[in-house]
């Protein structure tokens, strides 16, 4: 099966640490995984390490991925928005790198079933500039599947999307993850997402990871109150499903 | 992975694309035909003025016409003409790169000094016979502005890869960068010789009137290693323009692309220059014109840039003979002028944003 292992791993931005001793066990093909912790706890810098874009000690196991593949996307946060590119530009873009100029039907073929599943066919001709953060972050999301990779690394995937979008996107991604065997980790904020959607969940915080595991036995009262600093109950909703309630923030 | 099919909406997208890119092939191949128009034209012109049919039959059917007009056409108007197509070429091309690397649309050679650098590196070889490395004389000026341009150009570069350095310092840096070069500049020609200063005053000022075929093919030579190395990495220097970060996610290696290319660049920037003086305004508006007509997919864009930098200065060439009858104006001065409405009208005619 499709999956990573992290094993001692971190990050070092020149000879500063900025990331420590990230463990976990198989964070396997068909689920999600939630990275979670305060802002600027080392998140996206944990994506940046797994994807290779900076060094640091320790290992990231692959377990049977293909070789000479795009085998680990991550999908940044950044959209560029000043580019003079149209959505369906810069999906062909994400596409096609590293290889030459001219393009199949096929390629083509594959960016409209893309755009189509996440509803974005009828921004396909305009330009990044003029499409608001939630639709550029959808963009992203069409940058990161034409890529076909086994393992996908999303950063703040839902932050700009409004409540429609995030359940939809959440929903559609658990739906591929599933159906393509596909090991997504995902960068949330909401941490009601993470228990709904994600099957495991690492939490980062200052750097450092706090805990990582089943969802459901990592998002804790303990943990809302010793990372987030707020009081909070976690509580079963008519639908059996367990949901946060912050009382308030503790100081 | 399986491919995302389930819920396809029956949206077809790429035959758009094929027509946008269809579109895109028309207009370059139009702007090949005023770029071949105005060089036709800038042939025509000069002292004698010669109808277009003569010109084509001196191009085409050398045998046919008479001799002065043969030895005008290719000895003296042609070299001119094309130095103004290399030229403006390689400028544009400069700028459209220094714009994509540094994610400013204010980067080009002049803006960001290296043309003042270059322009400095061949005063040290004209007044003071100074050579920044150890070369033959007759490569002395350009191969010093090389080196000072490359200089510029790295410091540029790396001044932009700092932690917390913003596209606004670059612009200040480079500021800075023209300022210190033009009062050095300033300096060497105060101290040089006669003789030697009309060579640096012919610097400032631009001019093609001392285009030779030698210099055109050496400018030719740098667009042609230039161009092909552009074109492979057309993709990932579009990709660039998504962010650093989303262009590393693509597995660019950002640092090298963007080192490699201001290499590139630099060379671009200097050999013209020191063949033909301090031309700004082509290097900012050429990329500018392209993309708004184009887009900034490298595949267009670059092909666009070339000949969009070509066609400026080409028309420029042609409004320096016919602005005062009889004289031919130094064409830094006057780049400026043509191009400046032409860039109005398309800012203020297009919809679509440019940058």
């Amino acid at each position: 099966m499709v999956g990573l292992v992290l094993e001692g791993l971190g990050a070092r931005y020149g000879k500063r640490v900025v990331l420590s001793g990230v463990d976990t066990g198989l964070l396997s093909g068909g689920g999600m995984t939630a990275v979670i912790g305060p802002n600027a706890a080392g998140k996206s810098t944990l994506f940046k390490r797994i994807a290779g874009l900076i060094s640091g000690p320790g290992v990231v196991h692959l377990c049977d991925t293909a070789e000479g593949k795009d085998t680990i996307c991550y999908m940044p946060q950044d959209t560029g928005a000043n580019a003079v590119l149209t959505v369906y530009e810069s999906v062909l873009l994400a596409s096609k790198q590293g290889s030459g100029w001219k393009v199949q039907d096929s390629e083509l073929h594959e960016i409209d079933r893309i755009l189509a599943a996440l509803k974005i066919d009828d921004l396909a001709f305009r330009s990044l500039g003029e499409l608001s953060g939630g639709q550029r972050q959808l963009v992203s999301i069409a940058q990161a599947l034409v890529r076909k990779p086994e393992i996908l690394l999303m950063d703040e995937l839902t932050s700009a999307l409004d409540l429609f979008r995030q359940v939809e996107v959440l929903g559609f991604m658990k739906d591929l993850a599933a159906r393509s065997n596909m090991a997504v980790m995902i960068a949330l904020h909401d941490l009601n997402h993470a228990l709904r959607y994600c099957d495991n969940t690492i939490v980062i915080a200052n750097g450092t990871m706090i805990a990582s595991g089943p969802t459901s036995d990592v998002i804790t009262q303990e943990l809302l109150r010793d990372v987030y600093r707020v009081d909070a109950r976690i509580e079963n909703c008519s639908q059996g499903r367990p949901v946060i309630i912050v009382d308030g923030s503790l100081t | 992975m399986v491919p995302v099919a389930d819920r396809i909406s029956g949206a077809e997208g790429h035959g758009r694309y094929r027509a946008l890119v269809l579109r895109r092939l028309v207009l370059i191949g139009g702007l090949c035909v005023a770029l071949f128009l105005s060089v036709a034209v800038d042939m025509a012109l000069g002292p004698a003025n010669y109808a277009l049919s003569d010109v084509f039959r001196a191009l085409f059917q050398p045998a046919a016409v008479s001799d002065q007009l043969r030895v005008i056409i290719w000895d003296i108007r042609m070299p001119i003409a094309l130095m103004a197509v290399t030229v403006g070429a390689s400028l544009s091309v400069a700028g459209a790169q220094m714009q994509t690397i540094l994610a400013n649309p204010l980067a080009s050679p002049f803006t960001l000094g290296i043309s003042a650098a270059a322009g400095f590196g061949a005063a040290l070889a004209l007044v003071g016979g100074i050579a920044v490395f150890p070369v033959a004389t007759q490569f002395m000026v350009p191969v010093n502005a090389f080196l000072m341009a490359m200089l510029a150009a790295l410091f540029i570069h790396f001044a932009s890869t700092m932690r917390g350095v913003t596209v606004e310092t670059i612009v200040l840096l480079g500021i800075a960068l023209v300022f210190t070069f033009n009062a050095l500049l300033a300096l060497l020609q105060y101290l040089a010789s006669e003789q030697a200063l009309a060579a640096v005053v012919f610097w400032t000022m631009g001019s093609l009137t001392k285009a030779t075929w030698p210099k055109v093919c050496i400018t030719t030579a740098v667009l042609a290693v230039a161009l092909p190395l552009f074109a492979r990495r057309a993709w990932a220097l579009t990709a660039l323009r998504l962010g650093e970060d989303k262009a590393a996610s693509f597995g660019i290696n950002v640092r090298r692309l963007r080192l490699e290319t201001m290499m590139m660049v630099s060379l671009l920037a200097a050999i013209p220059v020191s063949f033909v003086g301090t031309i700004g305004f082509v290097g900012l508006v050429g990329p500018h014109i392209a993309r708004m007509l184009v887009g900034e997919d490298q595949r267009f864009f670059l092909p666009a840039s070339v000949i969009c930098g070509a066609l400026l200065l080409s028309a420029t060439s042609v409004v320096s003979k016919t602005l005062i009858p009889g004289a031919v104006l130094p064409i830094g001065i006057i780049t400026a002028l043509v191009g400046v409405p032409f860039f109005f009208a398309l800012i203020f005619t297009h919809r679509r944003r440019s940058w």
